[in-house]
């Protein structure tokens, strides 16, 4: 018999990942309610679109990823209409129209048009070659293009961009990953875990360089190569853009239905017309856009709940996401931004390649991040979602799931090292068991640092230093003081200032995120005080390979010039051993008018000092400097400041030597070398000494028969006359003790100790043991003095008036509130 | 019409874990940062102890170090962290479509209201 009343029509938009998984969760419900037509843009059935990745690295089939085959579309009585685009909806009179003209008439109707790949309009981005990574016909034109071999660019380094590298990398293409920040996939990772993924994909043959930003994808027709803004070229013959996707809404938008970001929907998945719906990627649900598949399944059992069964209503959905490269695991979830009142908990195990850093806010999880060894990430992810208290398990947290549940009540990492047999392992790296840490602790050894070097353990990589403060607890009970005789570098680590210096050197580190996870820092990315500290320490131990990175500069070596309490700055030019020209007083007398500055001041260091001058104007002020023949002074650095003089033998009754032009030497060696503090060098022509090099860090003072160094002079707080180190007979030998101590100083002083203190704790002895008695070191250190002098001795100022860095200068915008309008 | 959100340009233009600075006429500086994940913050230029450009500080994770005295600032909260006591004003941040915008009536509160401007102080929480 038939049925008399006929069914109600069902039209889906969209044969993607949540249109078909809506048809399903519509029909596991009520079968029969609807007649189901589905339109397709895509020319074939419904596939599992996050499977692209590993099809194209060529460990997956078409076959292999097909969700539901055509038999599904038999079996149901759907009707496919697959090649054939909905170009428009009319809402009256319930119908929607394809590109090749059927119409069809709706009861209900889904949006699932998912989204559109963003591409950035830099010139060349509708060359031939350049494509997205979204959907089949984009893996086909890269297999295609893989085929020939060659050189492949992908712009992105997020989740979609690695992955497309992956396969193209896999497929024998030499491929360049360009990624505008410095932290790939920044929006699940956070530096360090961004740091450890860079680094494998180099590893596997990869060119990733992050901070780098496309000016232009460059061809004849077809793709050539691509040019950053930093004038590097690379050459592609395939360039893919993955730099994000945008909610498909132009037939949402073009019906006048309400949309934001996406297609505005209610807790049932209803649009603004109570008949259409939906559903993926193209919704915006309470401000939410997602870009990721386990929140399509939350919204299709909402709206399959709603339609046909009874409403349960979508509360939006928490995401984590992994990265689908073999070999490389990587999981994120939650928020990681940190702020108020969250607590980060990071363990670092460098020599297996791990990261893990889970953030805890009023005993809860919101968020983490794993490299390495993502096999508690479903734990964490479980435990954030449920909002489960976890004081209790709150120390153990971060050894992972085993550790946390295997030892009950007593889970902390103190009563779990109690519970631990005298046999068992403490220390890894140095193969220290418990019962020798103990042992060492009962002959004497009664801290951190005395462990350390008494047997070895957490010596190395640190990361057992809490178990073995755990025993050192444990073992002298209250006679453990906890406090160390020898202070860590920050709260961010457990070493000190030598021991990092000596890790840099050993294990070759080179850049800080390195530092950090070799070190095992408990700190996602350091602190105000570490970080300038190992910025200084990679660049004195790499001289030309270190990265110096800006953003972990103080803001006078960022901007080359001295904040001031109002937030202007003052420049100081050099000059040479306080020597000074007519048209160099002209070149800034007309600087100082010209940048209105307020108060021009002759400074102890004998050179002048312009103040009040805008952050904005210093390049400007700069550039005009520089034309008069003049570099920046350092007069903001830890670095050398100046070398100041006196008139000597060129003019003075009693001057011995000419001071004044051995001054100068000094400072055309010296200027521009980074130090661990600031650097001032003085040159008196007799002892009556009116350069006061007697409380200088490197003071001279000629006498008939040569030159007196003095070392470890200071004015300040706390006066302090200068050591003798030696007497010399020429310039030349004065000028290679200079070098030579100055790189002493570089190369072993703490961050921010200045010369006198350092001395202070090493003591002069030792000064002169390597530099007045060991001629062979002396002459190492004063070359590798010159070796660093070639590299970082360039006026900054001139890199700065030539546009390098011109963001740092210039405001973002600026807000004209009567004029309502953003400049 | 006044949009309730500005924009201040595209999100390129602020360098990571480093800040920059919009003037607002009549009215407040304010410092926009991104931190190293890439999120963006805005707070009023002005630290809580002596006024000091938190433009020009050091960011770490969710706070910048001021540059004059080395008060750390929470990004999030405006708040002075550990011993110091103090608060700046934040301005509500959205990214969308690779550019920010910042809501119109925060930053101009200080125009408005002129007599918030020295010293940098928080509404009311
Ligand atoms: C390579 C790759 C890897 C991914 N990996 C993961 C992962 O590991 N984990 C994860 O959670 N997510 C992943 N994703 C994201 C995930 O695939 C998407 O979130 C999901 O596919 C979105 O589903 P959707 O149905 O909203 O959109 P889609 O799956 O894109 O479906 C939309 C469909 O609508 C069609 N359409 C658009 N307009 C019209 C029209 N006017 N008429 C007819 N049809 C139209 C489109 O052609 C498309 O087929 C990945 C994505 C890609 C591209
Ligand atoms: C905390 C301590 C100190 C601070 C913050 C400080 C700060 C500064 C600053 C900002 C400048 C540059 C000013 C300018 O732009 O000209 C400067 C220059 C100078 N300071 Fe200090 N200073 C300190 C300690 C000292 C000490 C201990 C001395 C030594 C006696 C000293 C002597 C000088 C001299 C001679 C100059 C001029 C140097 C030049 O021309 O480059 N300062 N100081
Ligand atoms: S130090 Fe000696 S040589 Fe130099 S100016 Fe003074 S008196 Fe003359
Ligand atoms: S003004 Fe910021 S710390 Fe003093």
């Amino acid at each position: 018999m038939l049925n008399p009343v006929p069914k109600l029509h069902l039209v889906v938009i969209g044969n993607g990942m949540a249109g078909c998984r809506a048809v399903e969760e519509i029909l596991e419900r009520d079968a029969s309610r609807f007649r189901i037509t589905i339109f397709g843009a895509e020319p074939r059935v419904n596939y599992n679109r996050i499977m692209l990745s590993p099809l194209l690295a060529g460990e997956k089939s078409f076959e292999d990823i097909i969700i539901n085959g055509q038999e599904w579309y038999d079996d149901n009585g759907i009707d496919l209409v697959a090649g054939d685009p909905v170009v428009a909806i009319d809402r009256a009179a319930k119908t929607v129209t394809s590109q090749s003209g059927r119409v069809e008439v709706y009861d209900k109707l889904i949006l699932a048009t998912g989204s559109d790949p963003f591409i950035i309009p830099v010139p060349g981005h509708d060359l031939q070659g350049v494509i997205s990574f979204r959907d089949m016909d984009d893996v086909g034109t890269m297999l295609r293009a893989a085929s020939s071999g060659g050189d492949a660019v992908v712009i992105g380094g997020g989740l979609l961009g690695l992955e497309a590298a992956h396969g193209l990398s896999l497929r024998g293409m030499k491929v360049t990953v360009i990624h505008l920040m410095n932290t790939l996939m920044e929006r699940q990772l956070d530096e360090a875990a961004g740091w450890l993924l860079k680094t494998e994909l180099e590893k596997r043959g990869q060119q990733i360089l992050t901070t780098a930003d496309t000016a232009e994808i460059c061809g004849d027709g077809k793709v050539e190569g691509v040019r950053l803004k930093d004038g590097r070229e690379i050459p592609a013959s395939i360039v893919v853009m993955a730099v994000g996707i945008r909610p498909n809404v132009k037939l949402a938008r073009d019906a006048g239905l309400a949309i934001g970001r996406g297609i505005h929907v209610d807790d049932h998945l209803v649009t603004s017309d109570a008949n259409i719906m939906s559903v993926g990627e193209c919704v915006e649900h309470s401000g939410q856009v997602y870009g990721l598949v386990a929140p399509i399944w939350d919204m299709c059992r909402s709206l399959a709940d709603g339609l046909v069964a009874e409403p349960s209503g979508y509360t939006g959905s928490v995401t984590s996401t992994k990265l689908k490269v073999s070999g490389i695991d990587v999981f994120s979830a939650g928020d990681f931004s940190g702020g108020d009142g969250c607590e980060d908990i990071v363990m670092r195990d460098a020599a297996r390649g791990v990261y893990k850093r889970v953030i805890v806010k009023e005993d809860k999880i919101v968020g983490a991040v794993l490299y390495g060894d993502t096999a508690d990430g479903n734990w964490y992810f479980d435990l954030l979602k449920k909002q489960e208290d976890v004081s209790e398990i709150r120390d153990a947290l971060i050894f992972g799931q085993a550790f946390a549940n295997g030892g009950g009540a007593g889970s902390s990492p103190f009563d779990a090292v109690a519970a631990l047999g005298d046999d068992a392992e403490i220390c890894g790296c140095n193969g220290v068991s418990k019962g020798k840490v103990v042992a060492c602790i009962n002959n004497g050894a009664h801290d951190l640092d005395a462990v350390r070097s008494g047997c070895k353990a957490s010596a190395s990589c640190g990361q057992c230093t809490n178990l073995v403060e755990g025993l050192l607890a444990l073992t002298l009970g209250d006679e453990f003081a906890g406090e160390r005789q020898v202070k860590p570098m920050c709260k961010c680590t457990s070493f000190t200032h030598e021991d990092v210096r000596k890790a840099i050197v050993e294990k070759e580190l080179k850049s800080i995120p390195e530092v950090m996870q070799a070190q095992h820092w408990t700190t996602p990315d350091g602190c105000a005080s570490c970080r300038p500290a190992l910025n200084y320490y990679l660049l004195c131990a790499w001289p030309g390979e270190a990265v110096d990175d800006q953003q972990s500069r103080f803001t006078n070596e960022r901007m080359h010039a001295n904040i001031q309490k109002d937030g202007t700055y003052s420049v100081v030019p050099r000059m040479w051993g306080g020597v000074t020209t007519p048209n160099e007083l002209r070149a800034i007398a007309d600087a100082a008018d010209k940048y209105g500055a307020r108060m021009v001041k002759v400074t102890g260091g004998q050179r002048l000092d312009l103040f009040g001058i805008k952050k904005e104007d210093l390049p400007a002020i700069w550039a005009d400097l520089n034309a008069a023949g003049m570099v920046s002074g350092h007069a903001y650095g830890k670095a050398l400041r100046t070398v100041k003089t006196c008139v000597g033998s060129e003019w003075c009754r009693f001057g011995t030597q000419d001071s004044t032009g051995l001054g100068i030497k000094t400072e055309q060696m010296t200027w521009g070398s980074w130090m661990p503090h600031k650097f001032k060098i003085a040159v008196s022509g007799c002892p009556r000494n009116c350069a006061e090099a007697t409380i200088k860090d490197f003071g001279v003072i000629c006498v008939d028969s040569g030159y007196e160094l003095l070392v470890g002079g200071n004015g300040g707080i706390h006066l302090r006359g200068t050591d003798l180190l030696c007497k010399v007979a020429t310039e030349e030998e004065t000028l290679e003790y200079c070098a030579a101590f100055i790189q002493l100083y570089r190369e072993e002083a703490r961050y921010l100790d200045r010369t006198a203190p350092w001395i202070e704790r090493v003591g002069i002895d030792y000064v002169k043991s390597r530099i007045v008695e060991d001629e062979a070191g002396r002459k190492a250190l004063a070359e590798r003095f010159a070796f660093s002098q070639s590299i970082y001795q360039v006026d900054p100022w001139a890199k700065r008036a030539a546009g390098e860095d011109a963001k740092l200068h210039q405001h973002l915008a600026e807000v004209r509130p009567f004029a309502g309008a953003v400049a | 019409m006044n949009p309730e959100w500005l924009d201040i340009g595209p999100l390129d233009q602020l360098p990571a874990m480093g800040a920059r600075t919009l003037p607002v006429r009549g009215g407040e500086e304010i410092a926009i940062f991104r931190t190293a994940n890439g999120q963006v913050y805005a707070l009023v230029n002005k630290c809580p102890h002596k006024q000091g450009p938190l433009s020009q500080g050091i960011v770490h994770d969710t706070t910048v170090t001021c540059p004059l005295h080395n008060w750390r600032i929470s990004l999030v909260s405006g708040k002075a962290l550990g011993e110091d006591e103090g608060c700046v004003p934040t301005i509500p941040v959205k990214i969308d479509g690779g550019r920010m915008f910042l809501k119109r009536d925060a930053v101009l509160a200080s125009v408005e209201t002129p007599k918030l401007a020295e010293p940098a102080q928080c509404k009311a929480a």
